[in-house]
């Protein structure tokens, strides 16, 4: 989970990172009272997960509470690529003097962690990684001896950053470091860091990702979940408890196991080429051991999108038996219709694996005059295409 | 001869006494394994199916001669268990379960590399298979039968898959690799394997959207892999910045994309399939060709 700015910033300051004081507010009149409380010049910042922000008119300077509220007005409610503002963040202006980079982040390729760390902040860090590649230090950091005082030390001086502020910088980083174990996070970013006038230097930004993984040990992480942007059948699936992404297309896609399924999507994706550009909906995994409950609620879900014509169910019955997977579509059939909500858009099966022949016989012998099956992948990703460019 | 697992492979299941841990020791069993012995703490003196199960792994390593674990515990518990069958020193570890925290495993990882004795596989993953030999995991032991391909798979359904569409030519070994974002054994780690493996002449590859393992991947097998290598990417249609199911599998602005992996592939030899089947199929050519 990616957060807002002002969320990152608020674990920032709960392990010691410093930040300038702010608040998030949801209207311009909460921006012009919480920029009476700081009694200063304030920055009013778009709270949008994504990048760009400045560029978009989403950051403003206001020299008065008035302003304050103005500024905040005319950010609520712009769309930032994508991102619709719903809430900014009013913080104390910084007399910048200096501005560095900062971030730790989980390195996959090394299966270690990254520091990165450059004395050239305030631009976007990848613009550095190219152009000026060496003024971006890129230092690995153990997993479990983490960032001791050497270990920020060898990154401020690989950084080159001034001896005025590192003490304060490597100081900084034991405190990120923190944030990324303590509340197991896979980045911590910090761009700018800022040196400001009066010579303390404090994390302008933040941008901090979550470990969803970790999330039953951060009961409090809880509280930082935001739907305003998400996807009104993601969030429906999610209290199914469902894997299911949302994409812009046709065909339903259900299936056992995420590389299968990922599978199913560019199988349908080709298939649909000779259809028009028919595409797949939707990821779904509904995992191995899939009950009937199971089945229906992935049904239910991948019906309830307006814009599906037809469904796919592709099932390779490793652990899961296949007759108990055509069970669980036969039932799922007749409790959506029990419930009022009858099929009436075509669904195509494969079934291959563990029972396979049983499992294409109970759904062969269910008289549901909607399901067909069709005996391997790409015949039944042809089909199901056709089925929905036809509609 | 097969990779990693043969059939001296003398598997303990650490979670042996959890449901999932007794279903699958039994298909494991079921499917020809060797599995001596099981360890949950504080069950030791207990039996499943007449398996004995210890406290930890130590001791069920010195009753037993046990030389592979299979870690079925939950998320939870997962990184305490696989710190304690590095300090038995087991020779393989292969962590099934799905769901671990990044850092637990970023630290277990560590761990095992430091003491270079133990090799992992997983996490969140099916595990490894040699047909006819040995089973440690929870891949189907019926799929398919001994033969010469090598299959090495980030996904759990498209190895059965793939060992599906081939069942008949047979696999010298299957290994799921897992999904997360560290991962133990790599897809490099099994195509040295099977390079080096007198029974395997070649290889399938399976790769997915998110990281560069594909990339890295093909940069080893233009230098060290003479076997022909065949290959397969999902999650061409994948959106960025989503994750598509496994916590590793996500395209973050243009990198990990399956067609980087898929170029990346085809530009050192590899034979990529647009399709799973079309993959098999390639596979069939090559070795009709031989």
């Amino acid at each position: 989970m990616d957060l807002y700015e002002y969320q990152a910033k608020e674990l920032f300051a709960k392990h010691g990172v410093a930040v300038v004081p702010g608040k998030v507010c949801f209207t311009p009149e909460e921006a012009q009272a919480v920029a009476t409380e700081i009694g200063t010049t304030v920055v009013v910042k778009a709270q949008v997960k994504t990048g760009g922000r400045g560029k978009a008119g989403g950051v403003k300077l206001a020299d008065n509470p008035n302003d304050a509220r103005d500024r905040a007005s005319d950010i609520l409610g712009l769309d930032i690529k994508g991102h619709v503002v719903h809430k900014v963040l009013v913080a104390e202006a910084a007399d910048i003097v200096a501005e560095y980079y900062v971030s730790f982040l989980l390195d996959r390729t090394n299966r270690s962690f990254l520091a990165m760390a450059s004395v050239e902040g305030g631009v976007e860090i990848e613009e550095v990684a190219v152009n000026n590649p060496d003024a971006l230090a890129m230092i690995r950091v153990d997993a479990l001896e983490g960032c001791t005082v050497a270990k920020a030390t060898e990154i401020v001086d690989a950084a080159k950053f001034p001896a005025e502020v590192r003490e304060q910088v490597i100081e900084m980083l034991q405190s990120l470091w923190k944030v990324l174990i303590e509340e197991d996070a896979t980045l911590v970013e910090v761009n700018p860091l800022a040196k400001i006038s009066d010579g303390r230097v404090l994390a302008l930004d933040g941008k901090v990702s979550l470990d969803d993984n970790a999330q039953y040990r951060h009961e409090s992480h809880l509280a930082l979940i935001d739907n305003s942007q998400t996807d009104a059948i993601e969030l429906r699936a999610k209290e199914f408890d469902l894997n299911y992404v949302k994409l812009q297309g046709e065909v339903g896609i259900i299936g056992n196991g995420a590389g299968l399924v990922m599978s199913t999507l560019d199988v349908v994706a080709y298939a649909g080429e000779e259809f028009g550009g028919v595409k797949p909906a939707n990821f779904l995994d509904i995992g191995g051991g899939a009950s009937a409950q199971v089945m229906a609620n992935g049904l239910d879900i991948v019906l309830g999108d307006p814009e599906v014509k037809a469904v796919f169910v592709n099932v390779f019955g490793g652990i899961t038996a296949c007759d108990a997977v055509a069970n669980g579509i036969v039932q799922a059939v007749a409790m959506l219709a029990e419930r009022g909500e009858p099929i009436t858009k075509p669904i195509v099966c494969r079934i291959d694996g563990n029972n396979a022949e049983l499992g294409r016989r109970i759904i062969d012998e269910s008289g549901i005059a909607l399901i067909e099956r069709v005996e391997t992948m790409d015949d039944a990703a042809r089909r199901v295409a056709q089925l929905a460019a036809s509609k | 001869m097969a990779i990693f697992l043969d059939a001296n492979s003398k598997i303990l299941v650490q979670g042996m006494t959890g449901s999932e841990g007794t279903k699958h020791t039994r298909r494991m069993v079921a499917s020809g394994s060797n599995v001596v012995a099981g360890v949950t703490p504080g069950k030791g003196g207990q039996e499943v199916d007449g398996i004995p199960v210890f406290n930890n792994v130590s001791e069920a390593m010195a009753a037993t001669g046990a030389n592979v674990s299979v870690v079925f515990v939950p998320p939870k518990f997962a990184k305490a268990a696989v710190i304690e069958a590095v300090d038995a020193s087991i020779p393989l570890c292969v962590v099934i379960t799905e769901g671990i925290p990044i850092h637990d495993t970023a630290a277990f990882f560590q761990y095992a590399e430091n003491s270079g004795k133990t090799r992992l596989v997983g996490p969140n993953c099916p595990g490894l298979i040699s047909p006819g030999l040995s089973n440690a995991g929870i891949i189907p032991g019926d799929i398919t039968q001994k033969g010469r391909i090598g299959l090495v798979s980030k996904s759990g359904t498209l190895t059965y898959q793939m060992m599906y569409e081939l069942r008949d030519l047979g696999f010298s070994s299957c290994v799921g690799i897992g999904g997360d974002p560290i991962i133990g054994t790599t897809h490099i780690d099994c195509l040295a394997a099977f390079e080096a493996d007198s029974e395997t002449d070649v290889i399938v590859m399976i790769g997915e959207i998110g990281g560069d393992a594909e990339e890295r991947a093909a940069a080893f097998i233009k230098a060290n892999v003479t076997k022909p290598v065949i290959g397969y990417v999902a999650g061409f249609t994948a959106p960025e910045g989503k994750t598509m199911g496994h916590a590793g599998a996500i395209v973050s602005g243009s990198s990990g994309t399956a067609a980087a992996k898929k170029d990346a592939l085809e530009a050192v030899g590899v034979r990529v399939g647009k399709t799973p089947s079309e993959a098999a199929r390639l596979v069939r050519e090559v070795l009709a060709s031989r």
